[in-house]
């Protein structure tokens, strides 16, 4: 393999003009995701997360528009591809995934129309082969006897099966890139660990680069390799799971793990970050954590946050967590 | 499915026996026919000989079946104005309106329906707002303003196209038919264009609306995120799933442009039913009256019937002992 990244982020910014001023939900962000890696990106509602991803695979409402910044895939530049190549990219090299199962298959027509279409959109086969190719990929997410429900519509599937339709679908043309936006948020439990073991195991097997969006700290923790924890459409910290996980360098990313339950705390009151995430019409003056960060000094009200470098990379903060890491996460 | 049917089926019956109850109602509670039919020499005996041969002498229970009867069997009694059989006035004159309706229902149904996609598609654009800015004056205009406007345009001022009549028909068996000449159709342009247009701007918004919030749905973005070419989304993804409250309001239309065509057809003296129910109703000749109101209520009755079967072509969700057997 090569060492250009699937998926390379260059100081992406999304704005979308409205009459109020120019809103920017994503700012300046930038990352890599590497073949068969799994990348987490967390954040609250409105931290940009979504937004990053729609922006990727090209599918921004309009007014948002990328200002500025660069996305490359396997290298080539897509974001400013015209629509038309754009829409032949995806699907074929990068896929998406949504939240809720239940309303991302057209309820009118059959699971076997939808992945004949979306591959014979991208590959030069016969209709014969399609039907097969579509069996084989049902096959692979593990829906049970797949040629015998691929004339099933999506109704008849239970919300579980349906995710495993969706993701057989956007795997479907094989692409490189999978963008999956809170693929479990709408699943029971049980169901969620099952899907991120597929998604895992796929990602594995093929090598696909996926972008997992989710508000679950549990998912991120279970199944991805790196995180990239967003606020207000700033990266606020990008390091290894297990890194940012157990040894938070940004206040923001300290106070999510202390606000997510775990069991080994027993029945202890969990910890809340003060306040909500500002809206982008009104962010504050300086870092936009700085209102509710416990170590907020002078400099973090005057000066915008940083960028990811200041701190090796990891965490866009002027003050880190550092030696005081500890009573912060047994807080 | 075949006992949805059924009782469809049985539901549309009770709905005919009422308004067949309404249409007789009118015999025996609206003035009275003899006065109108016999002149003003009329001797008592003329009056209860006349009573009797339309048998308005026998009890109200007994009249209500044999109205029933004889209706089911299509015969509605004499016209009291022209004193021969009522369905066969009614047969002589259907034609007239049904190719009338027939004509201005596609017109209005495809026309709203390809303008009801454009102005979805292309909703910030010039040429949708300036069509939806100009559906307004289709939904609002009463139907005989529109009518009458036509007329003074294309007929007075333009000279282009007859403005009453029928123009030369053809006679195919039963069926009169202005479709196989040239003067036949210039005659039917107007007015179709004046029965159809409110029919065409109401489905036109309506798909308009319903194809808007069937773009925002999550499986359309779905489809647009695995590449499926823009034409493809838009007709094969979005279109079907507007098709069920389209139908539904579309049948009912349909109805309507046979129903209202009263208004067209006396703006333009077709020769149509609507046009005898007007007569009718001036001379108080009921039986005429209750066979269009029965001939009516049947045409609604089975359109209804037809819309609630194409649901179930249309989505497979109805289609509920599919999910049972596991082939």
């Amino acid at each position: 393999m090569t060492d250009t990244p699937v998926l390379s982020v260059r100081n992406l910014v999304v704005e979308i003009p409205t009459r109020h001023g120019l809103l920017r939900p994503v700012d300046d962000v930038s990352y890599d995701i590497e073949a068969g890696e799994i990348l987490g990106v967390v954040g609250e509602s409105g931290a940009g997360k979504s937004m990053t991803g729609n922006a990727v695979i090209g599918l921004l409402d309009p007014p948002a528009r990328i200002t500025s910044g660069e996305i490359l895939l396997s290298g080539q530049p897509i974001h400013n591809l015209e629509r038309s190549a754009l829409r032949r990219l995806r699907g074929k090299k990068m896929g998406m995934i949504f939240q809720d199962p239940l309303t991302s298959l057209n309820p009118l027509l059959t699971i076997g129309d939808q992945l004949s279409e979306t591959i014979l959109e991208h590959l030069d086969i016969s209709q014969t082969q399609a039907r097969k190719r579509a069996i084989a990929a049902l096959e692979e997410v593990g829906i049970p006897a797949a040629s015998a429900r691929i004339n099933s519509y999506p109704h008849e599937f239970s919300g579980g099966m349906r995710q495993r339709v969706v993701i057989a679908l956007a795997l479907c043309a094989e692409p490189d890139l999978i963008i999956a936006d809170e693929p479990t948020t709408a699943l029971d439990v049980s169901v969620q660990a099952q899907i991120m073991a597929l998604l895992k195991r796929l990602c594995r097997d093929r090598g696909v680069a996926v972008m997992l969006v989710t508000h679950d700290m549990g998912v991120i923790a279970e199944a991805a390799d790196r995180v990239a924890v967003m606020y207000a459409g700033r990266l606020a910290e990008l390091g290894a799971v297990r890194e940012v996980l157990t040894n938070a360098r940004h206040p923001y990313t300290a106070g999510l793990m202390a606000s997510t339950p775990l069991a080994s705390q027993g029945r202890k009151r969990l910890r809340q970050i003060p306040g909500a995430m500002p809206r982008l019409g009104a962010l504050p003056t300086g870092c936009a954590f700085h209102p509710r960060c416990d170590h907020a000094q002078d400099q973090c009200r005057q000066e915008p946050g940083p960028t990811l470098d200041r701190c090796d990379g990891r965490a866009a903060c002027w003050f880190p967590i550092g030696a005081d890491t500890k009573e912060e996460a047994q807080a | 499915m075949l006992a949805y049917i059924i009782r469809r089926v049985f539901q549309s019956a009770l709905v005919l026996l009422v308004v067949g109850l309404v249409a007789f109602s009118m015999f025996s509670f609206v003035g009275d026919p003899v006065d109108n039919m016999l002149g003003q020499e009329r001797t008592q005996a003329d009056i209860e000989r006349l009573r009797e041969t339309l048998g308005l002498d026998q009890p109200f229970v007994v009249q209500y079946w044999r109205f029933l009867e004889q209706a089911a069997q299509g015969n509605f009694g004499l016209s009291y104005r022209q004193g021969r059989p009522v369905a066969e006035i009614l047969v002589e004159r259907l034609p007239a309106t049904l190719e009338l309706a027939f004509v201005s229902g596609l017109m209005a149904l495809f026309g709203g329906i390809a303008l009801g996609i454009f102005t979805a598609i292309r909703r910030r654009g010039v040429s949708a707002n300036i069509i939806m800015t100009a559906s307004l004056i289709g939904v609002s205009l009463p139907t005989f303003l529109i009518g009458i406007l036509l007329i003074y345009l294309f007929s007075v001022e333009l000279g282009w196209l007859p403005s009453f009549g029928r123009g030369e028909v053809t006679r195919i068996g039963n069926w009169t038919t202005g479709f196989l000449t040239t003067s036949g159709l210039k005659a039917l342009i107007l007015p179709a264009i004046t029965l159809g247009l409110y029919q065409m701007t109401l489905i036109m918004r309506l798909v308009r609306t319903e194809m808007l919030e069937v773009l925002r749905m999550d499986y359309i973005r779905f489809a647009r995120a695995r590449g499926i070419r823009e034409k493809s989304v838009n007709f094969r993804h979005a279109l079907k799933n507007t098709l069920v409250p389209v139908i539904t309001i579309t049948g009912l239309q349909l109805g309507s442009i046979i129903a209202f065509a009263i208004i067209t057809e006396t703006v333009f003296q077709w020769p149509g039913v609507g046009l005898l129910f007007i007569n009718a109703i001036q001379f108080v000749d009921i039986p005429v009256m209750a066979a269009y109101l029965m001939m009516i209520s049947v045409m609604f009755v089975g359109i209804n019937l037809i819309v609630d079967m194409l649901y179930f072509a249309i989505d497979p969700r109805l289609r509920a002992d599919r999910t049972a057997g596991g082939h």
